[in-house]
């Protein structure tokens, strides 16, 4: 892959000539439609289209403003759709098995979530559940759901609340992390045992890819790709 | 090239959620014509729920790190490591290399938090001009790590659920682990609560 281009966005206009009451002048939302704020500073820019490989920085505190969506909207529900059976793989299949003398145990996502709840450490398996289960999920459907009818251009049924629902959980999925874990696990549990990995692990490894590539894909995008479906 | 100009400054602001650029209004129930959610320029009360949040991660910090988090339980010995012994051993038996991530993720990354959160409040309430840029690069590192530190917690879980051989070798979860999930949301819900637009307002310097 080519390496980010640093692109910049102009100032809306200049602070010192005209301060204030530049909305005035923008009429609705129509006209707001090409100026981005940062979301980190609050500075504002008149938006352009950035060519492949582009990142737009903020020029005053750093922050990304805008990179270029390398992937249309097709691709990016293939990414999600993808996503979805690695998810259901990596959740049935077992992650590791450990033998000791004849005996195996091995487990899966629920079994840790399980085994912690049943030893007395609830808050653990709740926020074991939300970090790896439900949040991925709940990300990889709504995107998936807001995706399909983006195909067409259009915008799903309660677009507004997916999209908000989407921004929301993206910091609590926590997939990558548990990846890590599992491979400290193996490391902790190779001293005193047999450990064979399962299909699990490579599920959940193939999978912290696929949620990386899709991490640095923006939803709000889709804002500005689908219109109101026609009454 | 010139400065540019702050949104709130021209009288706009942008939807935290959507980014939508409306104009700016005091309206406390407003909400963006976009997405529906609630409008505001700077997230409410910010520096207070980010500082009570902060401070109660630091509360539950000492019993994370006190209280041992995993004990390892075999015919003839029975275990118990906290977060730091964890890392010891692991050092020792297992990998030195992975004790280096845990560690950092365990250890260096919670305090580093404290440390940097505690900071940025402190120069936002005094309005300090001072190393603004630098003091914005260090919000986006604190919410890039941050959730990282749930690594340890992720291992307990899977070591407890594998090594359940009955009498002959068994893992459980131990209380330490709990706190240490606890301080975990709560140092990120307290990120989030943080503004880093504060730290661009009202400076005196400039």
């Amino acid at each position: 892959m080519r390496p980010f281009r640093h692109a910049t966005f102009t100032p809306i206009c200049d602070h010192r000539e005209r301060p204030v009451a530049a909305f005035d002048r923008l009429d609705g939302m129509q006209r707001t439609q090409n100026l981005i704020v940062c979301e980190h500073c609050d500075s504002v820019y008149r938006r352009r289209s950035l060519a492949r490989g582009e990142v737009a920085d903020c020029v005053v505190c750093g922050a990304v403003l805008d990179r270029h969506q390398w992937l249309g909207v097709d691709a990016q529900f293939a990414l999600i759709f993808a996503a979805l059976i690695v998810f259901v793989i990596a959740n049935v299949s077992p992650i590791v098995t450990l033998g000791l003398s004849g005996m195996k145990a091995a487990t899966t996502l629920w079994g840790a979530v399980i085994a912690m709840w049943n030893d007395g450490a609830q808050i653990v398996a709740f926020l074991s559940a939300m970090t790896l289960f439900f949040f991925p999920l709940g990300q990889i459907l709504i995107f998936g759901w807001v995706l399909w009818f983006a195909r067409k251009g259009i915008r799903a049924p309660g677009f507004p609340l997916a999209m908000s629902a989407l921004v929301r959980v993206k910091p609590w999925s926590m997939i990558e992390v548990f990846m890590l874990g599992t491979l400290v696990a193996v490391v902790k549990a190779h001293t005193y045992f047999d450990v064979v990995p399962g299909a699990g692990i490579w599920a959940f490894g193939f999978l912290t890819l696929l949620v990386t590539v899709f991490s640095s894909l923006d939803p709000r995008e889709l804002w500005d790709l689908t219109a109101e479906a026609e009454a | 090239m010139s400065t540019p100009p702050r949104a709130i400054d021209l009288g706009m602001m942008a939807c935290h959620v959507c980014r939508q650029v409306t104009a700016y209004t005091e309206d406390r129930h407003a909400r963006c014509p976009r997405c529906g959610n609630t409008l505001h320029a700077r997230k409410h009360a910010s520096v207070s729920r980010a500082w009570a949040l902060l401070v109660a991660a630091a509360i539950f910090y000492i019993p994370a790190n006190v209280f041992p988090i995993m004990r390892t339980q075999s015919i003839s010995s029975r275990d118990d490591n906290t977060i730091l012994s964890g890392i010891m051993e692991l050092w020792r038996a297992g990998s030195p290399g992975l004790a280096v991530i845990v560690f950092t993720a365990s250890i260096i990354v919670p305090v580093l938090k404290f440390l940097i959160m505690g900071f940025l409040l402190v120069t936002v309430q005094r309005s300090s001009g001072m190393v603004a840029r630098q003091r914005a690069r260090l919000y986006r590192f604190v919410e890039l790590v941050g959730y990282w530190s749930m690594l340890d917690v992720f291992v307990v879980a899977i070591l407890s659920a594998l090594v359940h051989f009955k009498i002959l070798s068994r893992v459980e979860p131990l209380p330490g682990v709990v706190y240490f999930g606890i301080v975990v949301v709560l140092t990120m819900l307290s990120a989030m609560s943080f503004d880093p637009r504060l730290i661009w307002d009202n400076r005196k310097s400039q």
